[in-house]
Parts: C-alpha cells; structure tokens; sequence
C-alpha cells in the first residue's frame, strides 16, 4: 500500500515558486495499479518521483505498508522500490542478467540464488534464458529491451513499484502485446503500482484506480469506470474524451453484458418446435448447437414460419461469435462489421453461452447514470 | 643501433610515466568537475592556458623553480611538463564523456538505489572508457613531440639524436632522430587504438543481431 499525505513540491525558480504538487492526498491499495494521469506539467511525474524521492518533498508525508519513509536513507528506500521508466535505462555495458541482478547484486544477495531469478523472470515474460541472459541491451529489439526493463524492477522482489511511462516508447502494436503480458504478470504477483501515464486509453487499460491531475492538484481519483461515467468536472470531462462513453465498452467484458441460459435448438428438433421457441422468448432468430453445446448456425423466425423440416436442414451459417472474455469493444467491433444487431457469444471452446445485443449494451452502459 | 634502442626505451619512459600521472590526475579531475558547471569551465580554461605555453619556454620558466629541489634540468621537467600538457586532452575528455552519459542511464541507476560512487564504477566510467582513452592517446602522440624537445634540457631520449645532428650538422643523426619520434608516435598511437578497443566493455560495442 501507498498512502501519501498532504504531499507537496515546491520548486524555486527566478521566475518565482511554482507548485509542482499541491497537498497530495491519496491512497494505492495493496496489489493494485494505479495511473496517474494528466496533461505534460501536471505534477503527475513529480507526485510519482517524491515516493521514491528521486524528487526530494517540500512537505507532506509518504507511507508505504503503513510506515512513514519521509525520512528514511533514499538509498535503502530505492533498493525496495521496482522502478521502470520510460527510456528503460538498460545498462549498455552489462549484460540482460548482470541488468537484472543490478538491485539483488546492491543489496547483497547470494549470487547464485540472484542469477536464478534472472532466468526465472526472464521465462516469466517469454524470453528464453538460455539465448537472452549473456546478451547485451544493445542486441535486443525495444520490446525485449522494454521487458527485462520490466523484470529488473521486479528482480528483488520489492512490494511496491514505480513506473514512469514504462510502454510509452514501444510501437503501438508491440505495446498492446506487453500491456497484456504485464496485467497477465500483475494478476499473479499483485503488487503495488504507481504507473504514470499521459494517455488514458492506456490508463483505462491498466489502471485499477485513475488519479488525473491538474496544475498540481489531485482533481478526481476514482476507478476507470466511474470516472469515465461521472467526471468531476468540465477538464475532466475534456480530458477523457468525448467519446468516453465508448472507452467504457473497454472495462465490461462480454460474459458481464450478455444474457445467460439462452434458449436453444439442435439439429434435429424440428422446425415448428423452433418457432415455438422464438416466440415462447419473443426473438427473431435462435442458435443452433451441436452435440456438445458448440454454436453451429442459427434460424431465423421468418425462414421457418410455415416451413416443414429439421432444423438441421434449413440453418444458416453464423456469421461471426464473440468469446465471452472479450470486452464488449470488440463485440460492438464484431456487430458493426457483420451488419448484426446481436452476436452469440461462446467460450473458448466455442460452447454457446449466451447472446448480446446492442439494445443489451446500451442499456449496461447507461445503468450507472439511471443509479445517480 | 643499440643507442637508438635504448634511447626509444628513454623516450618511452618519460612520456608513460608522465601520461601515467596525468591519468591519475586528470581523470579524477574531470569527473569531479561534472558536478559544478564554474568549476569546469575554470579548469578547462586553465588547461587550455597551459597547452599553449610553448615546451621551450615552459622548460625556461620551471629551471629556477625547480633548481630549488636541485632538478632544474633532466627527467623531472620533463615529465612535470608532459604532465601539465596532458590535462587538457585528458580532463577534457573524461568531462565530456561523463557528462554525456545518457540521462536515462543516470536516472535508472539512481532509481534503483545506486550511490553515487557505484553509480560512477558500474555505469558511468565504463560507459566513458572509450572518450577518456582517446583523450589518452591525444596525449601520448602530442607528447612524444614534446619529449623530444625536453633532450635540451638534457632529459634524454629521441630528441637528443636530433640535437646532435643539429649541433653537428649531421643529417644522419637528424633524419633518424626525426624518423624514430615520428615511427614511436604512430606505434604508440595504434597500441592505444588497440587497448582502447580492449577496455571498451563489450555490451558498448556489440552490434544487433
């Protein structure tokens, strides 16, 4: 946990005393991700600096776990801290391992016992020990570069850490992989993050909690969902986009917007019993399963009125499903593309689990304005 | 031929043992006045100062210094200038190549908790090695020429040949004193190349692939 209070940063300049960071109040809960946020000069990078105190405070105080560090060695202080900055900061003139040995090796660990780690964090993020742990930074692509980055914060294991724009020099589509890949790694090893960031999609994406800032000031802190629902105010607002109804569909995945226990036919059932159905549940079509559940195809309530037959003989194909994991973005993706004003929704073994509708989707996505 | 020989060994003692403790010197220098922008340029302007004094003329002015300690003329002058003329290249050197260290470097090494002094050993004078030693090797050529001149005040070496022939009008000796000043400076040049390129940490001069 990391709970600064009433942080503050004066900076003196010949133009006068500009206030970096004005009485930060705010608390990361243990084991969670929290991105600080804001336009350039916000004082988000500052606030984020002052716990490791690479940026000496003015005044105020910064707990981790419950103990004050305001005043402890900065030196000792670091060594427990990960920290990941944006230009990585790869040793050039060590290897991957000696770079992620660097803090084990400061803080006195067994060598054999910090060389081990390296290679276990390095299959950690999938690069393989056997051709990366004697390689220099230099003979790594950024993305490789970027994650031994990564695992050199996490080498002695520190409970807290600090990232300072980690992803924000990696190609867009290498970021994406290494953002997934990190949350992937945070769900198993939990710790404590102060990511700061000045693009809130990305915010969005990792964040548990999103602090924004402005001029200084903490303006609004909340959880990525109720900030996009409810800012604060009209920079808030501005900052997060106009479209930020739209970033929501991100943070609800299908399984949470979909209806469950859908009704459903087999190829054998006759058409009649279809119909019967789709009217019995008021829909236009109906999904079609195979033996073991999979989506196969679907009727449609039109095509098999007055028809005689099976349905095995009279479906048609599906035109595309979505998997229940996804986050309703790509669903809205999938129905936009496919002309559809609902998609199946299966498993990840394409078992039919339940259906989505845009109606469905609007209505989730304006629930927590009715609730205000 | 044997006179030859033992005169190069002469010429290569004075100016090792005076680039030796230029380095010595002149490193430290360099790195301590990164932290102080005046105290740089200060230094700096007076080890330029310094390089333009011509040899002759500083030789003149340390005979009645020195002739206090009773070495007015020989090998003490003669590495004391040598000395004196290698800061420049070498303090300038390890300054600028200290300073140029990549910020991001620095911040890494801070931020992980390095102190400043391991923060010097493990990233930032390695990283500088390659600077610091062609700063070394501008040193060592330049001052194979000034040795030469220091055989006036009786230092010995190379340059005594070229004495010789000038006082006896001997071209001989002076076409071989000139010739072996200028092969000992070209040799001393590709041998430092050489241990430049093995001191340079490997991960610094690695290509991708």
């Amino acid at each position: 946990m990391i709970r600064l209070d009433e942080l503050t940063k004066v900076f003196g300049t010949p133009a006068g005393d500009i206030t970096a960071a004005d009485r930060i109040d705010m608390e990361v809960p243990e084991g969670e991700i929290c991105v600080l946020l804001g336009p350039s000069g916000c004082g988000k990078t500052t606030t984020m600096k002052m716990v490791n105190r690479l940026v000496e405070p003015t005044s105020g105080r910064i707990f981790i776990d419950g103990t004050d560090v305001t005043k402890t060695d900065p030196i000792t202080l670091r060594r427990r801290i990960g920290y990941v900055i944006q230009q990585i900061g790869l040793f050039p003139n060590k290897t991957v391992e000696e770079n992620i040995c660097a803090v084990p090796d400061l803080l006195g660990w067994d060598r054999k016992k910090s060389r081990s780690r390296a290679a276990e964090l390095l299959e950690l993020v999938a690069l393989d020990p056997a051709v990366f742990l004697k390689r220099f930074p230099k003979e790594l692509s950024g993305g490789q570069q970027q994650r031994v980055g990564v695992i050199r914060a996490l080498a002695a294991d520190p409970p807290v850490m600090l990232m300072d724009e980690p992803f924000g020099a990696i190609d867009p589509i290498n970021r994406e992989v290494i953002q997934d890949e990190f949350l992937r790694m945070q769900s198993e090893i939990k710790k404590t993050i102060m990511f700061v960031s000045h693009d809130i999609d990305e915010a969005v994406k990792m964040a548990d909690r999103i602090a924004i800032f402005d001029s200084g000031k903490l303006i609004q802190y909340d959880t990525p969902d109720d900030l996009l629902a409810h800012p604060k105010n009209n920079f808030i607002a501005d900052f997060v986009g106009g479209d930020r109804t739209l970033k929501r569909l991100r943070l609800i995945t299908v399984e949470e917007a979909m209806m469950k226990d859908p009704p459903r036919v087999t190829a054998d059932d006759s058409l009649s019993d279809a119909v019967a159905k789709m009217e019995e549940h008021g829909h236009q079509s109906i999904i079609m399963v195979g033996p073991r559940g999979r989506a196969r195809g679907a009727i449609r309530l039109s095509d098999a009125r007055g028809q005689k037959g099976r349905v095995g003989e009279h479906y048609s194909k599906l035109p595309t499903t979505v998997r229940i994991n996804e986050d309703l973005r790509n669903a809205v993706s999938a129905m936009f593309s496919a002309d559809e004003t609902w998609l199946a929704c299966v498993d990840d073994d394409g078992n039919y689990k339940g259906y989505i509708t845009q109606r469905g989707i609007t209505h989730i996505l304006g629930a927590t304005y009715r609730d205000q | 031929m044997d006179t030859i020989l033992e005169l190069t060994l002469q010429h290569i003692q004075i100016v090792a043992v005076a680039v030796g403790l230029a380095i010595l010197t002149g490193v430290p220098i360099g790195i301590a006045i990164t932290q102080d922008q005046r105290a740089a340029d200060t230094v700096l302007y007076i080890a330029a100062i310094i390089i333009t004094v011509p040899s002759i003329a500083l030789f003149g002015v340390m005979i009645p210094i020195l002739s206090l300690i009773g070495q007015g003329i020989g090998y003490v002058p003669a590495v004391i200038a040598i000395l004196l003329y290698s800061q420049l290249p070498i303090i300038r050197n390890t300054y600028t190549a200290i300073a140029n260290v990549d910020p991001a470097l620095r911040e890494a090494a801070r931020g992980i908790g390095m102190t400043p002094l391991q923060r010097l050993r493990q990233v930032e004078i390695p990283l500088a090695i390659p600077v610091i030693m062609a700063g070394v090797r501008t040193a060592v050529v330049m001052n194979i020429g000034v040795a030469a001149i220091a055989a006036y005040i009786g230092a010995g070496g190379l340059g005594q040949l070229i004495s010789r022939g000038i006082s006896q009008t001997d071209p001989r000796q002076l076409v071989a004193g000139a010739l072996a000043v200028s092969i000992l400076a070209i040799a001393a040049d590709f041998f430092l190349l050489w241990l430049q390129k093995r001191l340079t940490p490997r991960g610094l001069s690695v290509k991708r692939g």
